[in-house]
Parts: C-alpha cells; sequence; structure tokens
C-alpha cells in the first residue's frame, strides 16, 4: 500500500495504513490524538467531528483515502494554547459537562464561525444540530457560541483589521 | 441506592507521612446505613495530600461523569483548608476499602451528601495541623496564627509562612480530633459559582476517558455477542475474520467471541467476517407485546398476593364505599442509556496481577470482577479510573470490565475492548418497562380520599417483604396528604437485563403520580396548583418549590396564542423542585419552549453545577418523552443507534430556567432531582391543550391530534 500523505494540524503527515480505514481511527489509534471521539460510527452523533479544508466533517465516515493532498485540522491543533476564539468562550461559559461530545462541538462551532462570523441562534441550531449531547449542555454551547463571534469580533478590531 | 442519608457521620482521621513527604490525611467518608454498620472504625476513605512543593492534591474516591464532582469536592475541602484554589490537584485513587470504605463509587446522587461534613473536616484538621507546625515553629501560642490562602500568618509579625514550608512539620503531629468547622456564613467558595475544574482539558482534548487509553502491546478489542439476550455461542468459523488486515487473534469468552487486532477498526471489520452459529435461548421468543401482556395479567390476575409497598387507612373499604372511582392505566418503556462514550474497558492480565484502565461508576465493582475472573487476589488488581464519557447509571454495571479482563486473559495480551454505538445500545442494562394501575376517589369537595396503585416493573434487586423499594418510589412515598393509600407491587421476570438509569424509579414513577394527580384535580375541577398546594399543606419544602415554580411561571397569566402550561412537583433524593413546562403543538408536531424549575436541594456548595445539573437531568428526561423507546423483538432489541433511539439535539432544546431556594438545610442530591418531573409537566401541558391525556410514554403524533 501506497502511503497516504495529508497536512495534520499544519505538519505533513504521512500513514501507511488501509486506504479504507477511516480517518478517526487513524487519528485515534495511528497517530494517537485522541481528542476526536468515536460516538456512533454512522455520523449521527458529530463526536468525531474535524475540520478538512476548514469544512466540519464527521472524521468517522471519512475514508483516510479521501484525505490524500487535504488539510485536517483537530481538536489538538485548532489553537496552541486554547487560545481560539471558541476555546476561550467555551471556558468562560464553563460549557463541558463529561465533556466527552464537546471537542466535536467545537470543531463544528469553529467551522460554522469561520463561515460567519455572527451566527444567529438560527444559524447555529442548523450548524449545530447534528452534534449531540447527552449531558444536555445545548444552552451553554449557545450562549458560548456567541460569545465567541464577539471575543473573534474584538480581536478583529483590536488589529484593525476588516471582517 | 436513593435513601436519604441520616448517617451520624463519624470521622476516622489518621495521618501517615507521604511516600513524597508532607502531610497526608485520611478519613472515612460512609456511603449509607447499611454499609456503615459494616465498617469497622478506623477505615479510611480519601486523602489529602500537602506537598512540600506547596501543592494541595485530593484523591477523589469517586468518579467524574459530569456531575461535577471533582470541583464540588474541591470546593469543600479548599473552603475549610483555606488552600489557594489555584493549587489544587485532583487524582483517583485506586480502589481500597480499608481507605475508602466498601463501596467506592458514584450513584444515588450522593457524592455530596457522603462528602459535605467529612471533606471539610478533613479541610479544617489539615488546617489546624499547618497552624499548629506553625506556631511551634515561631514559637507563639496557636491563637496568634491564621491560615489564608495556602499560607499560615503570625497575626503579631504578619510573617507568613506557605503550606508547603509547614508540610513536613504538620504531618509529624498528632492528628486534632476536635477541629471546627467554618460557620457557613463565614464560607467563602462554598455556596459561590466556581469555575469547573475539568474544563480545560475538555476543552482541548487533553482530557483522558477510558477510551483514550493506550497501553504498550496492547490489541484492540470488539466482540460479538449473542443478538439474543441471554443466548451463547454454539460454534463459530474465525476464517474469514482471521484475512482481515490487522486482525491478530480470535478468541472466545463467556458472553461471545472476541476479534484481537492492532487498531479498533481492522478488530471491527474483523469481526463483521465473523461466523457464529448462537443457542439464542429461552428468551428467543420474546417480545414487547408479550412484555405487556405479562404485565396486564399480572396487574389483572396477580399469581400470589401482591406485597404491600404502602398501607395507611383502609383504602379498600373506601374504594368500595365510593359511588364513583377514578381508575387509570399508565405505562413506560425500556430505555437505554445511550451515554455518548460506548462502553469499553482496557485490560492488562498477568501472572501475578491485573490493571484495568476503564470510566466506571463503581470502581470496587469493577476491581471484584476482575479479582473472580482472574482469581487474584483483590488487592493484586489495579483499578485506574478514567474520566467518563457520560455514566447515568450504566456504568455502575461492571460487565464490560469482565469482558475485557476475560479476553486479556484468554489472549495473553493487553486489550482494549472497544463496544460500537449498536452493542452500547443492544446490551445495556436497561431501565425497566412499567405498568402501573391507579384507582382514586373525590370527596364531594374534591379532595382525594384514597390513593391506591399496583405497580408492575421488574425489580432493580433486593426485594424486601417482597417490595423493591427503588421500583415504588415516587408512586409509594407521596407527600400528598390522602387519608387511604394502598400501593402494592409485583416484580414480573422477563429475563431484559434492568438497572439503574438516571432518577431510578422516579425516572417513570413521578410520570404516573404526578399525570395521575392532574386527572384527579381535573375530575375535581381544580387548578392543578391549587389542588396540589391543599395536599401539601404538610410538606413545607414541596410547597415551597411548587409555589416558586408556579410564581416565576407566571401560572394562572395569560399565555400567547398556542402556548399551554402543565405543572409537576417531586422529592427525591433528599431534594425537591417543581417544574412547569409550556409547549405548544403545530401541525401535529410538539414543541417544549420553555420549562421553569424551582428548586429545593439544601445548602448549595456550587450554584453553577446545580444550574448545570437540572438543565441535564430536564433534557435526559425530554430526550426520554419525545423519542426514548427501546423495543424487543424475538429476544432482541430493535433500536440501534442514534437515528433510531435519537435524544434531543440543539434545535429542540427549550429555554429552562433554573430557580434556586436558599436555605440552610443539609445538601440534597442534584443529578438525578430534576429527570422525573419533566415528563408529566409536558404530559399536563398537553392535557391543557388538547384535553387528551397522555397515560404512556414516549409521546406518540397520535397522542398530539
Amino acid at each position: 500500500m501506497p502511503a497516504i500523505e495529508f497536512t495534520l494540524n499544519g505538519k505533513r503527515q504521512s500513514v501507511d495504513v488501509s486506504p479504507q480505514m477511516p480517518l478517526l481511527w487513524v487519528l485515534r489509534d495511528t497517530l494517537g490524538l485522541t481528542g476526536t471521539k468515536f460516538g456512533c460510527g454512522l455520523q449521527l452523533c458529530g463526536a468525531c467531528t474535524v475540520h478538512i479544508n476548514g469544512i466540519a466533517t464527521r472524521s468517522c465516515g471519512t475514508p483516510i483515502s479521501s484525505v490524500a493532498g487535504k488539510s485536517v485540522t483537530t481538536i489538538e491543533g485548532l489553537s496552541p494554547d486554547m487560545n481560539h476564539p471558541v476555546q476561550r468562550a467555551w471556558i468562560e461559559s464553563d460549557v463541558p459537562q463529561c465533556g466527552y461530545c464537546q471537542s466535536g462541538q467545537i470543531m463544528s462551532a469553529a467551522s460554522l464561525l469561520a463561515r460567519k462570523a455572527n451566527p444567529t441562534d438560527a444559524d447555529i441550531d442548523q450548524a449545530m444540530r447534528g452534534n449531540i449531547c447527552r449531558c444536555g449542555t445545548y444552552s451553554a454551547i449557545r450562549e458560548a457560541i456567541h460569545r465567541a463571534a464577539r471575543y473573534a469580533g474584538s480581536k478583529v478590531e483590536t488589529t484593525g483589521g476588516g471582517q | 441506592m436513593s435513601a436519604i442519608q441520616k448517617i451520624s457521620r463519624r470521622n476516622f482521621l489518621k495521618t501517615t507521612a507521604g511516600a513524597a513527604g508532607g502531610l497526608v490525611l485520611g478519613f472515612y467518608l460512609p456511603e449509607s446505613n447499611s454499609l456503615l454498620a459494616q465498617t469497622a472504625a478506623g477505615k479510611l476513605n480519601a486523602y489529602v495530600r500537602v506537598g512540600m512543593d506547596d501543592m494541595v492534591t485530593l484523591y477523589i474516591h469517586k468518579a467524574e461523569m459530569g456531575q461535577g464532582t471533582v470541583t464540588s469536592l474541591s470546593m469543600l475541602l479548599a473552603e475549610e483548608l483555606e488552600c489557594d484554589w489555584k493549587k489544587i490537584r485532583t487524582e483517583f485513587p485506586g480502589v481500597d476499602p480499608v481507605a475508602f470504605g466498601p463501596v467506592q463509587g458514584v450513584f444515588g446522587s450522593q457524592s455530596i451528601r457522603t462528602s459535605w461534613e467529612p471533606l471539610r473536616k478533613a479541610g479544617a484538621t489539615a488546617c489546624e495541623m499547618l497552624v499548629q507546625a506553625a506556631a511551634q515553629k515561631w514559637n507563639v501560642p496557636k491563637s496568634q496564627c491564621r491560615a489564608e490562602n495556602n499560607t499560615i500568618v503570625n497575626l503579631t509579625t504578619q510573617e507568613r509562612l506557605s503550606f508547603g514550608s509547614l508540610a513536613d512539620a504538620a504531618s509529624k503531629l498528632p492528628v486534632p480530633q476536635t477541629a471546627s468547622l467554618k460557620d457557613p456564613t463565614q464560607f467563602k467558595l462554598v455556596g459561590k459559582s466556581q469555575k469547573r475544574m475539568d474544563t480545560p482539558g475538555k476543552v482541548s482534548g487533553k482530557t483522558m476517558f477510558g477510551i483514550d487509553v493506550k497501553v504498550p502491546g496492547m490489541l484492540y478489542a470488539s466482540l460479538q455477542r449473542c443478538p439474543v439476550f441471554g443466548g451463547k455461542v454454539a460454534s463459530f468459523d474465525a476464517t474469514k475474520a482471521k484475512a482481515v488486515p490487522g486482525v491478530k487473534q480470535v478468541v472466545q469468552i463467556s458472553s461471545g467471541v472476541a476479534v484481537l487486532a492492532d487498531n479498533t477498526w481492522s478488530a471491527m471489520e474483523g469481526r463483521k467476517a465473523l461466523v457464529v452459529q448462537w443457542d439464542e435461548g429461552k428468551l428467543a421468543g420474546t417480545s414487547s407485546a408479550t412484555i405487556r401482556k405479562t404485565f396486564m395479567e399480572l396487574a389483572e390476575k396477580p399469581a400470589a398476593p401482591p406485597a404491600v409497598a404502602r398501607k395507611e387507612g383502609d383504602a379498600a373499604a373506601a374504594l368500595n364505599a365510593a359511588p364513583r372511582k377514578l381508575e387509570a392505566v399508565y405505562e413506560a418503556p425500556y430505555l437505554a442509556h445511550a451515554p455518548m462514550e460506548p462502553m469499553n474497558c482496557a485490560a492488562h492480565v498477568r501472572a501475578d496481577g491485573c490493571d484495568v484502565w476503564t470510566g466506571t461508576q463503581i470502581q470496587s465493582a469493577a476491581r471484584e470482577t476482575a479479582a473472580q475472573i482472574t482469581g487474584l487476589a483483590p488487592e493484586k488488581v489495579q483499578i485506574h479510573t478514567m474520566y467518563l464519557g457520560g455514566g447515568f447509571g450504566r456504568r455502575g454495571r461492571p460487565d464490560f470490565v469482565a469482558e475485557a479482563v476475560e479476553i486479556s486473559k484468554v489472549a495473553g495480551v493487553p486489550v482494549k475492548l472497544q463496544w460500537t454505538r449498536d452493542d452500547d445500545m443492544q446490551h445495556d442494562f436497561y431501565r425497566p418497562a412499567s405498568y402501573t394501575k391507579f384507582a382514586a376517589v373525590l370527596d364531594a369537595e374534591g379532595n382525594p380520599t384514597v390513593w391506591n396503585a399496583r405497580i408492575v416493573c421488574p425489580s432493580f434487586g433486593g426485594l424486601r417483604n417482597g417490595v423493591d423499594r427503588t421500583a415504588v418510589e415516587g408512586i409509594a412515598e407521596i407527600r400528598y396528604s390522602i387519608p387511604n393509600i394502598l400501593v402494592d407491587y409485583i416484580p414480573p421476570d422477563v429475563g431484559i437485563p434492568v438497572s439503574f438509569w438516571r432518577s431510578v424509579g422516579y425516572s417513570q414513577n413521578t410520570f404516573f403520580t404526578e399525570s395521575f394527580m392532574d386527572e384527579l384535580a381535573a375530575a375535581a375541577k381544580k387548578d392543578p396548583v391549587e389542588f396540589r398546594r391543599k395536599l401539601l399543606a404538610k410538606a413545607p419544602r414541596m410547597l415551597g418549590v411548587l409555589e416558586l415554580a408556579a410564581e416565576k411561571a407566571g401560572w394562572g397569566k395569560p399565555l400567547p396564542a398556542g402556548r399551554h402550561r402543565g405543572i409537576a412537583v417531586v422529592d427525591n433524593l433528599g431534594s425537591f423542585n417543581a417544574q412547569v413546562a409550556e409547549i405548544s403543538i403545530e401541525k401535529g408536531k410538539l414543541r417544549v419552549h420553555r420549562v421553569v424549575c424551582a428548586v429545593d436541594c439544601g445548602h448549595v456548595v456550587n450554584p453553577a453545577i446545580v444550574k448545570q445539573q437540572i438543565e441535564s437531568g430536564i433534557v435526559y428526561g425530554l430526550s426520554a418523552v419525545l423519542r426514548g423507546e427501546i423495543t424487543i423483538d424475538r429476544g432482541r432489541v430493535q433500536q440501534s443507534n442514534f437515528n433510531n433511539y435519537e435524544p434531543l439535539r440543539i434545535d429542540e432544546m427549550p429555554v429552562i430556567e433554573t430557580y434556586l431556594v436558599t436555605n440552610t438545610n443539609p445538601p440534597g442530591g442534584i443529578g438525578e432531582a430534576s429527570t422525573p418531573a419533566i415528563a408529566p409537566a409536558i404530559a399536563n401541558a398537553i392535557f391543557s391543550a388538547t384535553g387528551k391525556r397522555i397515560r404512556k410514554l414516549p409521546i406518540r403524533p397520535e397522542d398530539l391530534a
């Protein structure tokens, strides 16, 4: 089998695994990045959400062969020091309970905010309804996404840039 | 499980020098009356360590499954220790019945209730020893020293000594038996919302759950079990499974055939290629319909006289004499727990010992299970408690530990067994289905004079005089003043594995009780709040939450067109709460817009965590109300994943408002408190909207027409 090459959290990565192996298990078992979680295996719960070329994607249903040449970002690569606006907002709103689904929630939220700087509640519903939380942290998630939008906005202002 | 604690919390304090130096305190936290009786004096249950590096370590013999235990227990300790909140580290210790008592784990919403006094006392005792060490060093009376922010202050000279610099000397002092606790009015941390200590790890992906464990040389395992409960392997052919790339071994254990591979996916792929013949056993003909028929027949014609769960007055005579009876049958389905992290366990069995890494709610059960399977002495089994990706009662069972240990034993290598979502849903220990028949009588003024219920519900285990108190809770122990009460109980055995599901018996019984109570209010032509208020005159804390919820929800005030309210009230786990649900039905679809919850859980340790738990419990109950149902066909569970057992999603989330009743009663449980009342609050709101009574869960489209 030829090695499959892609960019992982900003660095070049090469793996020698079955081309059908889902990205989820390559990340977790082959590469030891366990922040991305297994919840359902059928793209129903969102616990395994990562970014592929910036788009929130369920890694449990993504064969590794399909990410060749692409850029994958996991929770470990979202920021070096939990300084991403979504992570800061998640900490400020104290969102997690058991925490198991939260990597996926954060990756979905980060992808939403990258597309839409100031999402409405309806935008949040649409972008986040694929991520299940059995602890019921949904109201905190909503609050934190609005908060992250404010953080991201103020960051833009302080650096003098536009949106 | 959920008995209100009435323990005289004796603490058995002793001190030992920690391996790394410093002050180590152990103290026993009793779990329950009965367990306390079995525990000899001198046994320890948790440890506080003040390191010479000035760090304070709290060894938490509980587990963190989202309920906030790590944070709240740390607050209790820090409050009295006067340590720097930021200098606390927490660790989960191994199982140690000598140190931690016979049942080490988290269940029955007990963590705060059983830690409230002992942990503060441990903090206070440690603090006093540090004060004494400082006093000796300065050669001044203790009264001249005070603890403050990880230091001891000399009140005369204003000199300071750090906790770390005093730890060694303090650890050599005798343990004071009389350390006094703060007056609660002096609390600095307790009672005020503090950020959770486990948030950063959960936001960075670094928190280690059971599924994240990797042991050197470990193989990944996936296990094929008989789809029929109680079935066994007759024969199997592993030829094709072994041909799957990455598969290393295929082994049979008592519950099925395990495929071991060098990664999880290969193990799952190998498992799909297995050919297994099953001996399906005696449940192969069981279905939801046959189970329901059994329950109904037992309710109508009991095989033996039902066991009496509560009897006051003469309900039978009053029923016979009444010109008119109100009767209703209520039903609830089996439910799966479906925590986000499917069951898993890593185990390494060796000749001389066994290590187990898992997220378990009951570490001592995990250890006992591993010891039994390996034949090792329990002390040779080391349980490494990982964070739990949800528990809700499911992880109180050690079945997944047994499987992993058995696979490692047979295969001779360390393994991590990973369940799929299907495994998790189809091999759970379910909230039992139940069938309850009510009868009641109203007098001429519309006051109930008879409360009669026959409960048919599989037992959770532990019949006493024929009654499983857990199966009847929420119906037998109602707080309403009714002169004639007869509640009896029949435990059918239909073979489906059952266990504790968040709020346990209350999860279905409060739906029954509070819906039927609403039926009585309607029959009496009374407002549901007024009706309950009168019957709760002798239950002030119930009345308190009822009135607070009604007030905050604007009960009796006009609602926007199409909106309707329903109310329910419950006491469980030493806490009280009332909920008002506000709903609408549009185009045959139910929408829950708002839930107002008033809670009296006694003294609150961390209000933010209480609020989290209230919301969490309501969402958990709401998922069950809307869609939760496990059905059985040919002895198999028909649901398999989140497409056919779909929890609440964010776009269905109601606004939840939580109001805490401030008081200084001892803390009540909170992790399971809010789950029971949401179902009847919604069902009662639907009655208000449609005039139709919901007597069976989950709510179906035809119920809303």
